[in-house]
């Protein structure tokens, strides 16, 4: 379980995210939805300790975010930003096997390259797993730092916007892969998503923030409301029946 | 049927410099016990079948026989120029009293040549990989210009015996210190406060530096040609300017910073994937920062200290050994680094005193052919 206590932080006088509280129970697909600047990404940053906090408390699996080594955190917890600095001369393998540093401090073992395959045939990287980072596409390395995260091994996985960068068929594709860890590797995913039909088609719960408070929270069928929607994203929302469950129409 | 056969991880791939080059580096790959203990990959259709690299530095023999092959030659070419310097030219007969009596000298310019590769190699490694920047030199960040202003003052106010009064182990430690304390004020003060940044810190550096030159500048202005002219060989790095009495100081500095380093070269790599992706690791990435950067100063300043302002080298040298290397890995590329200094710098000795006759100005020849070797190298490489 992710727990936010009263937590906030102050950008300027008028920028400020929170109080928020928040509960994430463990297990599933918890989609952090909401319009631009809502502070989606920041508190998804706060809970994978890559920002502090001004007040408040963070709490995954019962370890203090702020307190807890980063060392042993990084056992439980794993975050991918959007914005990556590409390495040269790192090969998708090579990448997906720095997943390993947190239980093998860069000494990898057999089981250690195990996981690694795994998780590069997870998100079917296989045929690229040779290939220089830097000769990959954006979508390619986006699944190749996905992989990096699962080969981790963590409990609770966190996703700023990981559908950026790729096209229809390739959105579909890792929505389907985090569903997939979710439900057969038993994680517990936390993902910040733009496209709001792909959180009501994938996500367990959806969590709506706007002007930095969270504005709902709840399963994802009591968030896909044409009345909720148009609250939180400010702009008229229909929501119809689709052939997978409901579908919001904002064009 | 064992489709997952994981290959052993060449990952425990030793290669300290001074190991023996090509035998035991790559273990052939018939060698390699299949491990096949993946039933369940057997149902998966979309994986061919075949026999996968592992995730260390080196994944295929292919870029292990050419690791081996680099590095074996980097050894080659140092032994070569070393024992070359040692004993070419030498006016007594080979073997005779004399020619001992030579080559001893030599020794303490080789030490120094030796020293000051280390120096540079490692320190200009590291500080791009916690930079993550791969354009830039540790040199800038100031102290080479507080070296250059420390000269030029000591000449501005005592005349010629300035130079005098600074060649002395004291002044070598004071030196030293007050290159440290000035990267340890800007560093500890510029990226452990709210606003930790580190291209922040970068432009600080740049911009002390920037105006150190100046005032030095300035001073020369005010030099009579006859002090100018004595001010102006301490500023051209080179290794005739190092002092016997200073290695006993220099050396265990040396080898302390550069041990912690190769120690850290696991972390490194890690550091090199970027703030966020390294805290995401588990390293407490501004404690690692502020350590290495400030391990890093420690070899530069003894580097200046000793020789003077060598402003291209590290730089030349890091991208060069990237090229060589061919890997991300730290416990691979600082050797391969320090290897690749010791050879330009030695060959530079090498060239100037055998074709040119001219060893004083060794930093020019750095620069010029080195800066052409360079340029060569990214243009048709096209990466750095």
């Amino acid at each position: 379980m992710i727990t936010l206590r009263t937590v906030s932080k102050q950008y300027s006088s008028e920028v400020r995210i929170g109080p928020v509280d928040l509960e994430i129970p463990a297990g599933g697909v918890t989609a952090l939805v909401g319009p631009n600047g809502a502070g989606k990404s920041t508190l998804l940053t706060m809970i994978g300790r890559l920002l502090g906090l001004d007040e408040g408390t963070i709490e995954v699996a019962g370890m203090d975010v702020s307190t807890t080594r980063s060392k042993d955190l990084a056992k439980v917890l794993s975050i991918l930003r959007q914005e990556n600095h590409v390495v040269t001369r790192l090969t998708v393998r090579q990448l997906v096997g720095f997943g390993r540093f947190p239980h093998s401090q860069g000494r990898l073992t057999a089981a250690d390259e195990e996981r690694i395959s795994e998780a590069i045939d997870f998100l079917h990287l296989g045929e690229l797993e040779g290939r220089y980072l830097d000769e990959l596409s954006g979508g390619q390395r986006q699944r190749a730092y996905v992989a990096m995260v699962l080969a981790q091994d963590t409990e609770y996985v966190l996703l700023d916007e990981p559908l950026n960068n790729l096209d229809m068929k390739h959105s579909v594709h890792m929505m389907r892969h985090l569903r997939r860890a979710a439900e057969e590797l038993g994680r517990t995913i936390v993902i910040v998503l733009h496209d709001i039909n792909f959180a009501g088609r994938y996500a367990d719960r959806i969590c709506a923030v706007q002007g930095g408070r969270v504005l709902e929270h709840g399963p994802s069928a009591q968030i896909m409301t044409s009345e909720v929607l148009t609250r939180v994203f400010d702009t008229p929302v229909q929501v119809i029946d689709g052939p997978d469950g409901p579908l919001a129409v904002y064009y | 049927m064992a489709e997952l056969t994981a290959a052993p991880a060449p990952s425990g791939h030793p290669a300290p410099a001074g190991t023996a080059p090509a035998s035991g580096t790559a273990p052939a790959p018939g060698t390699a016990p299949p491990s096949g203990t993946a039933p369940a990959a057997g149902a998966r259709s979309d994986a061919p079948s075949r026999r996968r690299a592992g995730s260390g530095a080196l994944p295929t023999p292919r870029a292990r026989r050419r690791f081996a092959l680099v590095l074996g030659s980097l050894i080659v070419l140092s032994l070569a120029f070393g024992l070359g310097y040692l004993a070419l030219d030498n006016p007594m007969p080979f073997g005779s009293e004399g020619f001992w009596i030579i080559a001893k000298l030599r020794v303490t310019t080789l030490v120094v040549m030796v020293l000051v590769a280390f120096c540079q190699a490692l320190g200009t490694v590291a500080f791009q990989t916690v930079t993550n920047n791969r354009i830039i030199t540790p040199s800038i960040m100031g102290f080479e210009s507080l070296y250059r202003a420390i000269q030029t003052t000591a000449v501005y106010v005592l005349g010629v015996a300035g130079l005098t009064a600074l060649q002395g182990t004291t002044q070598f430690v004071l030196q030293i210190a007050a290159m440290m304390a000035l990267s340890a004020l800007l560093y500890g003060w510029l990226l452990s406060g709210r606003s930790a940044n580190m291209q922040v810190m970068l432009l600080v550096g740049i911009v002390i530096g920037g105006g150190l030159g100046a005032v030095s500048t300035f001073m020369q202005r005010l030099l009579t040609p006859s002090e100018f002219d004595v001010l102006a060989a301490r500023l051209f790095g080179s290794v005739s300017n190092a002092d016997v009495d200073q290695l006993p100081i220099a050396i265990p500095l040396v080898v302390l910073a550069g041990t912690v380093l190769l120690l850290r070269s696991r972390r490194l790599n890690v550091v090199a994937l970027g703030k966020e992706q390294a805290t995401n690791l588990g390293i407490d990435h501004r404690r690692e920062t502020i350590l290495v950067l400030l391990l890093v100063s420690l070899l530069m300043a003894v580097s200046t200290a000793m020789i003077g302002p060598m402003t291209f080298f590290g730089f030349l040298v890091a991208t060069l050994a990237y090229q060589a290397a061919g890997t991300h890995d730290h416990r691979l590329v600082l050797p391969v680094a320090f290897l690749t200094a010791f050879v330009v710098l030695s060959g530079a000795y090498f060239v100037m005193k055998h074709v040119f006759y001219a060893q004083g100005y060794v930093s020019i020849i750095i620069e010029l052919i080195g800066g052409s070797i360079f340029l060569a190298v990214i243009l048709r490489k096209g990466r750095l």
